[in-house]
């Protein structure tokens, strides 16, 4: 069954960002990895996966209904 | 840089400068400067605002050197805000200005006989310390446009603003950047009125004919410049995303953390983040024809600064930080950029510290002083506070006795200084560092957000107890050491990740100073620091009583997360047991 996420990209990744991010199609199972290659997203540019707000990492499976974040190195003060 | 200038503003006739050695005080810089004087000198139960007080500005141990990143300077006293020790850091030119000068701390100390308002000018041929009242209650902005037109464009400025001669406890103590705007603040802990009471409006230095301060192994140390700066470069934080987005790229990231505080630490989400982030901010400077890459001083590779532009082009402000773009933004509801950029021009130009003031105005919006989310309102309060009105003056005296007036029970403060940008029920580590830190609430002193949310220098969860106080305690230590030494802190990002870019920092220090310099170095010097700080602390009264968060950090849970701060009383006891 179709399932939808919402999808963020930040900063440098911000161009891969789909247009329908605010309800984004996914299987149920389907993992943050499939996610990025599916957004064509080089992997090495990923630094940091929220879900809910929660850390997360490329296996953490989605079964829709999320909030996924994806930055790429990001650090202030 | 082995002398002491000392200016003493109290004796009769008229205030008298006077040069001494270094003495006692050799091989200090920055933080350990300034604390060791305020701890040594100062009576820690003198009045912040008295004779007995005095004000310490001292450049880190390789300012004024080629090393790249070493422009912080450091401000001390005893703070009218906290009544404890303060370290206040700031960018801009007067730490190199300074150490070029050769003065490894200039002390303002004295009180002076009636409000007669001075500037004092520094340079190669001595000090003059000039009676002026035509400078006051002039903003920073027209103070120092009528400086350049006495001293030329060639020098550094120190100032303050209205709030600083107001005596203000949130007021600043300014420093020019290279383009000789004051938009670089010690802003912590109100220095800029220890400075007011001391009646000084500006220093002007002037470092013509002064020499670049040169390491005592030229070879070396030219080398493992070479080698830190590659290791800025390289790093991803401080090679691209802070010269491309500025400290604001914080502001989506703690915003999906759950971390951001908004309407006065009601929330750590906040539905504006997007209009107010760093990616809208960078789009935004760069449509109005402003600069998004740009030093705070000269020396600088990271450049995180930059140009922000009023919709006509004109300069409004630098590009303001995230801690302005949280505590005049999502802390007061506010997600209008253009707002947000104005009160930190007003900031900077009535010398206030932007966290104590967005903190402070959040206190007051949740008092019923204005609306969350009304950028006009804001600005208006902040206005009071520049005229000095009745409001003004409260407002400025920060968010502890803001909400004393208006009788707010939920009001962000540690030892009386207001908590900055990071939520400490969502960021436990950073709550460890605001509870325990010499200064007050102070996100700088021991930054955990960078383990907690990321994912720089490990990774600790930030949503639980466990691993924090560690954490708190190893980078407060490192933190004092950093600041000792005139580099901005950001090079931490490279130094934690980069075992290369850590030793090639040692290695500039001992090729420099002649003396060796290990990673026990580093800690012993950071340890030293905080004890000179404790030791202070304690003689003025603190106890573990004021190393705690306000209860309603406790009690509230936070959404999204809907959790509480966890560290036990007892942990917090722990950090500076070692």
């Amino acid at each position: 069954m179709q399932k939808y996420i919402s999808i963020r990209l930040f900063a440098t990744l911000n161009r891969y960002t789909p247009d329908t991010a605010d309800s984004y199609p996914v299987r149920p199972g389907t993992t943050v990895r499939d996610l990025i290659d599916q957004l064509g997203v080089p992997l090495t540019e990923v630094k940091l996966i929220f879900i809910d707000g929660v850390k997360g990492d490329i296996a953490s499976a989605l079964n829709g209904g999320e909030r996924v974040g994806i930055f790429p190195p990001v650090g202030g003060g | 840089m082995d002398k002491i200038l000392r200016i003493n503003m109290g004796p009769e006739g008229a205030p008298k400068a006077s040069e001494e050695p270094i003495g006692q005080y050799a091989g200090l810089g920055g933080r350990g400067m300034t604390s060791a004087i305020v701890a040594k000198e100062v009576p820690p139960l003198c009045h912040p605002l008295g004779k007995e007080n005095k004000l310490v500005i001292a450049p880190g141990i390789l300012s004024g050197s080629q090393a790249a990143q070493s422009g912080r300077v450091s401000v001390g006293c005893k703070s009218p805000l906290t009544g404890g020790i303060k370290e206040a850091n700031s960018g801009g030119q007067g730490a190199q200005v300074i150490a070029r000068l050769g003065y490894a701390a200039i002390v303002l100390e004295g009180k002076p006989a009636d409000d007669t308002l001075y500037k004092v000018v520094i340079n190669k041929e001595g000090v003059d310390i000039i009676a002026d009242n035509s400078l006051k209650m002039l903003g920073n902005y027209a103070l120092i446009d009528k400086m350049k037109v006495e001293y030329g464009e060639d020098v550094a400025f120190v100032s303050i603003g209205q709030a600083g001669e107001m005596k203000m406890s949130a007021a600043s103590v300014a420093f020019t950047d290279p383009e000789l705007r004051p938009t670089r603040h010690a802003g912590r802990g109100g220095v800029g009125a220890v400075m007011g009471a001391k009646g000084v409006k500006v220093i002007v230095l002037d470092d013509a004919g002064m020499p670049t301060r040169s390491p005592k192994d030229v070879e070396k140390f030219k080398e493992a410049n070479k080698a830190f700066v590659q290791g800025l470069r390289k790093h991803p934080i401080t090679g691209e995303g802070l010269p491309s987005f500025g400290t604001n790229i914080l502001t989506n990231v703690i915003n999906e953390a759950g971390a951001l505080p908004t309407n006065n630490f009601q929330s750590g989400r906040f539905d504006g983040a997007g209009s107010i982030s760093g990616e809208t901010q960078s789009d935004t400077m760069k449509a109005r024809g402003g600069k998004v890459k740009k030093g705070c001083h000269r020396g600088c590779v990271i450049q995180c600064s930059g140009i922000y532009n009023n919709k006509d082009g004109s300069f409004l402000t630098k590009r303001v930080e995230y801690e302005t773009v949280w505590s005049h933004g999502s802390n007061c509801g506010i997600d209008d950029l253009d707002a947000i950029s104005m009160m930190d021009r007003l900031d900077d130009d009535f010398g206030l510290d932007t966290i104590e003031m967005g903190a402070t105005i959040g206190v007051a919006m949740e008092a019923g002083l204005a609306k969350f989310g009304d950028g006009e309102a804001a600005i208006n309060l902040l206005k009071e506070v520049g005229k000095g009105t009745p409001l003004g003056r409260i407002l400025g005296a920060g968010a502890a006795v803001t909400g004393q007036a208006f009788g707010v029970e939920r009001v962000p403060v540690v030892k009386g200084q207001a908590l900055p940008a990071y939520d400490p029920r969502a960021v436990q580590g950073i709550g460890v560092t605001y509870a325990t830190s010499t200064m007050g609430a102070d996100h700088t002193a021991g930054y955990a957000v960078t383990a907690n949310v990321l994912g720089v220098g490990g990774s600790v969860d930030p949503l639980k107890s466990e691993g924090q106080v560690e954490l708190s305690r190893n980078l407060q230590i490192a933190t004092a050491a950093i600041d000792a030494t005139g580099f901005c802190l950001f090079i931490a990002f490279a130094i934690l990740d980069q075992p290369d870019t850590f030793n090639a920092m040692l290695d500039m220090l001992s090729a420099f100073t002649g003396e060796p310099c290990t990673a026990d170095d580093v800690v012993a010097l950071g340890k030293k620091i905080l004890d000179y700080e404790r030791d202070f602390n304690a003689r003025a009264g603190f106890t573990s009583k004021q190393d705690r968060l306000p209860e309603f950090f406790k009690k509230e849970p936070l959404p999204p997360h809907n959790t509480t701060f966890s560290v036990k009383d007892e942990e917090l006891d722990q950090v500076f047991n070692w």
